[in-house]
C-alpha cells in the first residue's frame, strides 16, 4: 500500500514531516510525495525538505513532480528518497527513462502514467498537474507502458483519471490490461473509497500495490483498519 | 563509542542507511580510506546500482584485499550482499569472494515482477545474533533484480520464483539482500542487532 502526499509549496516542511511521520506510524508501506506545482511551472524547486523526510522515515519513499534531468533525480536521490517518479517529463522526453535507469538503476524509476477512457481504448494524457495544461499526449497507454518498459522503468503508477477523486474503486478492468502487459512492480492508483475497493484490486488486477490519498488524508479509512481488513481476507501484507 | 565505518561504494542509498543509523544514536564515517576501514570497530558496505561500477569503485580505491582481510563486523546491504559473493551473473562480473555463491539474475514470471521491489516475508533457516528478537516471518523491503541462492551460508530466506538468500554469511561477515534502513521497525531491530555483534 502506498500513501500519496499531495502538497504545494506554501506547505512548511515542518508539516510534511508530521504528516509523512504519522502515516509511516500507522503503517503504510510506501509514501509518495507529489510536489504538484513543480512540473507546468517550469521554475526550480527548493527540495531542502527530502532530507528532512528521509531523516525521519524508516520506510521507503517516492518524489514526483520536478524531475526533468538526471541532475534532477541525483539531488533527489543524494537527499535520500528512494525512489523518483515522472510523468510528463517522459513524454516529452523518452530518452531520460533510460538515462536515468542507466545512471540510477531501473529500481529508482517509476513512470506515472495518468490514462483516460476514451473511444473503448485508453490513452495517456500529460501536464495533469494543472487543469489548464491537462493534454492529450496522443500515445495508447498500453503502448506507453510497454515503451517504457523497454526504456528501463522499474515501477509503473498508474492512475486512472476517471476514477481520480470519485471514490467509487480502482479502474480493475485497465489495470488487468495494463498488468498483462507490465512485467514490472504495478502500482493502482485513482479511486478508492473503501477497504472493499483495495481488496478487489489486488484481487482482480493483481497489483503489486494500491496507491490512495484522499480517502487518508480525510481519516475516513483509517491505514491500520485497512490493513487489518485485507490481512483478514487473505491478502500478505505487513501488519 | 562505536567506530562504525561505511565504505562508501557510489550508490545513492548512503543517506537513508546514514540516517537509520542515527536513529540509533550512532554515527557512521561514509569512507574509502584503507585505514579507517581497517581500524573501524565495525564496518557496513551499502550499495544499489550496478555491481560492475561498485567493484570498479572498490577496485580503484585499493579496498578489494582490505575488505577481505577485514577481521571485525561486516554488513553488506542490497547491492553490498552480492559485491561480498564471488559474483554476479549482472555482466559476469567478479565480486569480493568473501561468501561463496553467485548472484544470479530473478526471473519474471506472474505475480512476480522484475525487479523485485516491495515487503516480503523472511524466515530465518539458521541462528545469528543479527537475527535476535525478529520474528520468523517478518517482512522487510526489498529492491534488487539479481540474488544468492540458498547454501549452506544462507540464514534466512525468501521467495521470489524460487527461494534465495535474504541473509547470509561467513565468519565476521554477514549480508543482507534487503533495506534494513527501510523496513521499519524489522529492519531498525536488525541494524541494532549488528552494532551488538561481539566484535
Amino acid at each position: 500500500m502506498v500513501k500519496g502526499v499531495q502538497f504545494r509549496d506554501h506547505r512548511v516542511v515542518g508539516d510534511i514531516l508530521e504528516l509523512a511521520s504519522r502515516y509511516c506510524d500507522e503503517g503504510a508501506d510506501e509514501l509518495v510525495f507529489y510536489d504538484i506545482t513543480a512540473s507546468p511551472d517550469a521554475r526550480t524547486v527548493d527540495r531542502s525538505w527530502v532530507s528532512g523526510v528521509a531523516s525521519v522515515l524508516d520506510i521507503p519513499f517516492c518524489v514526483a513532480g520536478g524531475i526533468k534531468s538526471v541532475a534532477d533525480a541525483e539531488d533527489v536521490l543524494n537527499k535520500g528518497a528512494d525512489k523518483i517518479s515522472i510523468n510528463s517529463p517522459a513524454l516529452a522526453n523518452p530518452g531520460l527513462i533510460t538515462e536515468l535507469a542507466t545512471r540510477f538503476g531501473s529500481q529508482c524509476v517509476v513512470i506515472g502514467v495518468d490514462s483516460r477512457h476514451e473511444d473503448n481504448d485508453w490513452f495517456v494524457y500529460q501536464y495533469t498537474g494543472d487543469p489548464d495544461k491537462t493534454q492529450a499526449a496522443q500515445r495508447r497507454t498500453l503502448d506507453w507502458v510497454v515503451e517504457v518498459q523497454e526504456r528501463g522503468a522499474g515501477e509503473i503508477v498508474l492512475n486512472c483519471m476517471n476514477q481520480d477523486g470519485v471514490r467509487k474503486g480502482y479502474d480493475c478492468e485497465q489495470l488487468s490490461a495494463v498488468r498483462a502487459v507490465c512485467s514490472t512492480p504495478l502500482i493502482a492508483s485513482g479511486g478508492a473509497g473503501s477497504s472493499q475497493h483495495f481488496l478487489r484490486v489486488f484481487e482482480e488486477a493483481a497489483v503489486d500495490g494500491a496507491l490512495a490519498a484522499s480517502v487518508f488524508h480525510s481519516g475516513e479509512l483509517p491505514i491500520p483498519d485497512l490493513k487489518q481488513y485485507l490481512a483478514e481476507n487473505q491478502v500478505d501484507i505487513r501488519l | 563509542m562505536t567506530r562504525l565505518a561505511i565504505i562508501d561504494s557510489g550508490g545513492a542509498n548512503i543517506a537513508s542507511v546514514q540516517y537509520a543509523l542515527e536513529r540509533l544514536g550512532v554515527t557512521g564515517t561514509l569512507t574509502t580510506d584503507r585505514e579507517v576501514i581497517r581500524t573501524a570497530d565495525r564496518v557496513l558496505l551499502p550499495g544499489v546500482g550496478a555491481a560492475k561500477d561498485a567493484m570498479r569503485r572498490l577496485r580503484g580505491a585499493g579496498l578489494v584485499e582490505a575488505i577481505r582481510d577485514l577481521k571485525q563486523p561486516v554488513l553488506g546491504i542490497c547491492l553490498g550482499m552480492q559485491l561480498l559473493c564471488d559474483g554476479s551473473e549482472e555482466e559476469d562480473v567478479e565480486c569480493l569472494g568473501v561468501i561463496p555463491g553467485t548472484a544470479r539474475k530473478l526471473t519474471v514470471a506472474e505475480h512476480f515482477p522484475v525487479p523485485n521491489m516491495g515487503w516480503c516475508r523472511t524466515q530465518k533457516v539458521a541462528p545469528h545474533p543479527l537475527l535476535n528478537g525478529l520474528d520468523d516471518g517478518s517482512f522487510f523491503y526489498y529492491v534488487h533484480s539479481y540474488a544468492l541462492p540458498v547454501s549452506a551460508r544462507t540464514l534466512a530466506t525468501a521467495q521470489h520464483t524460487t527461494e534465495f538468500s535474504a541473509i547470509a554469511g561467513k565468519d565476521n561477515f554477514v549480508a543482507a539482500q534487503f533495506h534494513p534502513e527501510r523496513s521499519s521497525s524489522s529492519g531498525a531491530r536488525l541494524l541494532k542487532n549488528f552494532l551488538e555483534i561481539d566484535a
